[in-house]
């Protein structure tokens, strides 16, 4: 491919925000548009891939290589696979979503806010497409100066200590990975291409080195249990865009990179640490569920049922098998377009209340039938309700780990009767109860804000009815991962002995 | 040295910079004793000095050698050199608006400050003990005179004091280092040191490793490593600010390659036992400098403090006792030199007579009133920090990669420990700057000294964490001719 599609979806953001920072401050209106408007027009580059891309290869796509520091030997190299492609496309969608919900939310430092998050935006595309380990990890760490900014300038009030709690995680967990990353710099043979170290095959100690090093950083973003403490308080505090973009994509960087690096890279040691990674996931399931049972927090709550969503994620990856492993992938899709769509509808809510504690809510749902519709819709979704994307994902991924090992199953199960539990009680709370006369004079939603819902409940209903618009992206790279993973016989065995409801 | 022929006996071409430097430094001298001297002059006459020495730098060929072969011009002394320069022409450009907020009008200020730089210039090319001591000394006694310069103010005073007895200690274990190692082989010439210590077979004599360990003391006081640190946090915060962005970078440039070229061309057979030594040093001084500096409240001190941790960081790449390793070093200490003056030339914008801008709280809010000196700041900040894309990233990454080929795992993961840690209190200036509320301050207007420095090291720390090969190609270069 010689358009440089992708190097033009990482950096013409970060051009955007430069000419962003030479609007002036005293135009508001215009700040906002031109930022509206980049975000569309990146969103319709990513147009190119939707058509482009060939979903019969597992090979990278859109390659991008050049010389880049030739002393180490890294190199600039770009390309999306099956297992990428999603990623970049949601990024692309995500970011116009929070462009529109901070229209009115934001106020004051109007202009950096958009200048973090079209930064932000830039730097989550390359760590999607980045095929060199140095490059990844540039783009993986550029994130947190944008999004530690956009968590502690516009966040609620105790934004300042969740904003050095998620730097503080996500760089410790990185930096052990960075020793990890230059271990395999020399095993390999001084190379940083992620494809090549992939390859090659390591000593089974180093692997597990490995494995745990990329564990602390890739565990810290999931976030697994025992290191989710961050999440929680920075979702909480962050502004909605932030909550909308650390929900939909940040997290999704840490399972990512399970699929991209430690599993293709590490597949003994990732054999060997199945079980310990199904226990955490499993542990990250009910844990998180039982703790969104106490929260008095509308957004502390949707923070924890973070934690038990994306332990579906990692139990589905960490099955190993192709219903496991695509659920996963899909599962993070869906949820980012379901907790997302959620965080938008709080910050819609909040914006007109300012309060995020559920006991001050109650009877919303007559005073604000167009939004309590939506949320509904948001809630079902996220509880997995048969023609929405979550019961897709959920369905998927207990019958990958079913398939791993069948207590993980019965255990995954036990979290969705509770996420069930306190999803609906939420609702219930929230929407129905006594209506609280403080808030009978509350508007219902305006254009521009059913403009956000009405994309993010058709992507539910769509995905839930046809999953394989977004499964067929994934087969063929998945297959050829677990090939790598389990070696040829049993990834063949998996894909045939493994029937796929939703079709192949 | 008998049958050197007496016209390379005193070659001028290889230290023609120093000696353009020291023309000028009597020159100004003579400048500064006239009683009225338009403001700008002496600035402008440094600033052109600093730029004509870095030309004749690039002009004179590599290899050359001067003055009894006790100074050399090589790549190796070629790089630290453009450090100093760097470091002095950034410090030029900031001092004027220094000098106007304090009201320190001393005519010594540029001669002194020309004086240490000849010093270290000296430092860097010496290939001979004497000559070592002799640029030592020089540089030395001009910074303990710009420390104490304002003589009416009592930190300033402890300051100097402190900073001369120390100084003074550490030369006085420089020269019992230098007498032991003197004594047991017979020369001062490093190169021929080397020879001499495999030809007596001395690399395990008793008296000659205390005799090194005493000269790696002695510039480990000059570099600011711990636990021979103490000086440090008092002198930064007494000197006068643009005197303590200078001492932050140039001393420890040049310092730092005097343990270089000293360890590896001098005593490279003994690397088993110096090795570990400046590991206990780059480690300790990695912990001291990130932990303490989280208890300053002065920014002075906080960045004394996590200039002894970037000490820890540069000394990785010497321990590793390998060509990469020292090219790693010098790569770091120049951007270092870069994110550190920036730092600096930001307080100096902000300081004003009654020492605004050196308490960390003076920050609260600074994004709302000088936005554009926050957004700075929060670069340098998290360069130091080395996040990517800045240069300091690519600082460590270098150091790293050296360290854990010359197959120190352990000493790379202290390294990024000590460097997390350090990101708690550089985010805390960030934090203060844009998280919390403004008090009412003044918008500052930068002045065309402080917004050229600041020019040069924001395109610098940019520029070498996006692009860093020809620098790294640069500083590879430099050690071939080593």
């Amino acid at each position: 491919m010689d358009f440089p599609l992708l190097s033009i979806l990482i950096f013409f953001p970060v051009i955007g925000s430069a000419a962003l920072l030479c609007v002036p401050r005293e135009r508001p209106a215009a700040i906002k548009a031109l930022a509206l408007g980049i975000s569309c027009v990146e969103f319709l580059l990513t147009l190119p891939i939707w058509l482009g891309f060939d979903k019969t290869t597992h090979l990278m796509q859109f390659v991008e290589r050049r010389s880049w520091i030739p002393v180490w030997n890294v190199q600039y190299n770009l390309g999306i696979d099956g297992i990428s492609v999603l990623f970049v496309l949601l990024a692309a969608f995500i970011t116009v979503l929070c462009v529109l919900v901070s229209w009115s939310a934001i106020t004051v430092k109007l202009k950096e806010f958009y200048v973090a998050l079209l930064l932000l935006q830039g730097a989550m595309v390359g760590v999607f497409c980045a095929l060199d380990f140095v490059l990844f990890y540039l783009f993986w760490e550029a994130m947190l100066i944008p999004m530690f900014l956009l968590i502690g300038v516009w966040g609620g009030p105790n934004r300042v200590y969740a904003a050095v709690k998620f730097f503080l995680y996500t760089l410790v967990g990185s930096l052990l990975m960075l020793v990890g990353i230059l271990v395999l710099y020399f095993a390999s043979g001084r190379t940083f291409d992620i494809l090549v170290l992939a390859g090659q095959s390591y000593p089974i100690t180093m692997q597990l080195f490995l494995f745990w090093a990329f564990f602390a950083a890739f565990a810290v973003k999931v976030p697994m249990w025992p290191v989710h403490t961050w999440l929680p308080d920075a979702h909480t505090e962050a502004p909605t865009a932030g909550s909308v973009v650390l929900a939909g994509i940040l997290i999704k960087m840490g399972a990512y990179g399970f699929l991209r690096f430690s599993m293709p890279i590490l597949p003994d040691a990732t054999r060997m640490m199945m079980e310990p990674m199904i226990v955490l996931s499993l542990i990250g399931i009910v844990y998180g569920a039982m703790v969104c049972l106490s929260q008095t927090d509308v957004k502390r709550l949707i923070a924890y049922s973070s934690v038990s969503h994306m332990g579906f994620v990692t139990l589905g990856l960490f099955a190993m098998n192709t219903q496991g492993v695509e659920g996963g992938i899909l599962q993070m899709i869906n949820h980012g377009v379901v907790t997302g769509a959620l965080f938008l509808g709080i910050g819609m809510v909040y914006e007109r209340t300012h309060t995020r504690k559920i006991a001050d809510y109650g009877g919303l749902a007559s005073i604000m039938p167009k939004f309590s519709g939506f949320f509904l819709l948001f809630t079902m979704a996220a509880v997995g309700l048969p023609g929405t994307n979550g019961f897709v994902g959920e369905f998927l991924i207990l019958l990958g780990g079913f398939g791993a090992r069948p207590w993980a199953a019965v255990f995954a199960a036990s979290g969705v009767i509770l996420g069930a539990w306190y999803m609906l009680w939420l609702y219930q709370r929230v929407f129905f109860n006594q209506v609280n006369t403080a808030w009978s004079t509350l508007s219902d939603l305006n254009g521009r804000e059913v403009m956000i819902m009405v994309p993010m409940a058709l992507l539910i209903l769509a995905i839930g009815f046809f999953p394989n618009i977004l499964l067929s992206f994934m087969h063929v790279s998945v297959a050829h991962l677990l090939e790598r993973v389990m070696g040829g016989s049993a990834a063949v065995a998996g894909i045939t002995a493994g029937v796929n409801p939703f079709g192949g | 040295m008998n049958a050197v022929p007496p016209l390379m006996l005193f070659s001028v071409s290889p230290v023609a910079p120093e000696l353009v430097l020291v023309g000028l430094g009597l020159l100004l001298v003579g400048i500064a004793s006239f009683p009225k001297v338009p403001k700008l002059i002496m600035p402008s006459v440094t600033a052109l000095g600093a730029l004509v020495a870095l030309m004749l730098l690039y002009t004179t060929s590599s290899g050359a050698t001067s003055l009894m072969n006790m100074l050399v011009m090589d790549g190796y002394s070629r790089f630290f050199k453009t450090i100093c320069l760097v470091a002095l022409l950034l410090t030029v450009l900031i001092s004027e608006r220094y000098r106007t907020a304090v009201d320190m009008r001393h005519g010594e200020y540029y001669c002194l400050m020309i004086f240490a730089v000849v010093g270290m210039m000296v430092m860097i090319s010496a290939v001979d003990l004497i000559m070592l001591y002799v640029g030592l000394e020089l540089m030395a006694l001009s910074v303990y005179c710009l420390v104490g310069l304002l003589k009416h103010d009592t930190r300033a005073n402890e300051a100097a004091l402190k900073y001369f007895l120390m100084g003074a200690f550490s030369s006085g274990f420089f020269l019992y280092g230098l007498t032991l190692i003197y004594g047991l082989t017979g020369t001062t010439q490093l190169s021929e040191l080397a020879q001499r210590i495999a030809l007596l077979d001395l690399s395990a004599n008793y008296a000659l490793l205390a005799g090194l360990g005493l000269v790696a003391v002695a510039f480990a006081f000059k570099v600011a490593a711990a636990p021979f640190h103490m000086w440090t946090p008092d002198v930064y915060e007494g000197a006068p600010t643009a005197v303590t962005a200078f001492m932050s970078v140039a001393p420890k440039a040049a310092s730092f390659a005097v343990l270089g070229r000293v360890l590896m061309e001098g005593f490279p057979m003994m690397h088993d036992q110096w090795g570990p030594l400046l590991a206990v040093f780059a480690l300790l001084s990695m912990a001291v400098g990130n932990i303490v500096a989280i208890a300053q409240t002065n920014i002075k001190r906080m960045l004394a403090y996590s200039s002894i941790a970037h000490a820890g960081y540069a000394l990785l790449g010497i321990l590793a006792g390998t060509a990469e390793g020292l090219s790693a070093t010098m790569n770091y200490l120049l951007i270092y030199a870069l994110m550190s003056l920036g730092a600096f030339a930001i307080i100096v914008h902000l300081s004003s007579r009654d020492g605004r801008g050196e308490r960390l709280e003076d920050y609260k809010g600074l994004a709302q009133d000088n936005p554009l000196a926050a957004l700075l700041m929060l670069l340098f900040m998290f360069s130091l920090t080395g996040i990517p894309p800045t240069a300091g990233f690519m600082g460590k990454l270098y150091l790293l990669i050296a360290i854990m080929n010359a197959g120190h795992l352990w000493l790379a993961l202290g390294a990024v420990l000590f460097s997390a840690i350090s990101a708690y209190y550089y985010l805390r200036l960030v934090r203060y700057m844009y998280m919390h509320e403004a008090k009412p301050a003044p918008r500052l207007v930068f002045s065309f000294g402080v917004a050229a420095a600041l020019c040069v090291s924001v395109f610098g720390v940019a520029a070498l964490g996006v692009v860093p090969s020809a620098v790294l190609a640069w500083a590879g270069q430099a050690m071939l001719g080593f």
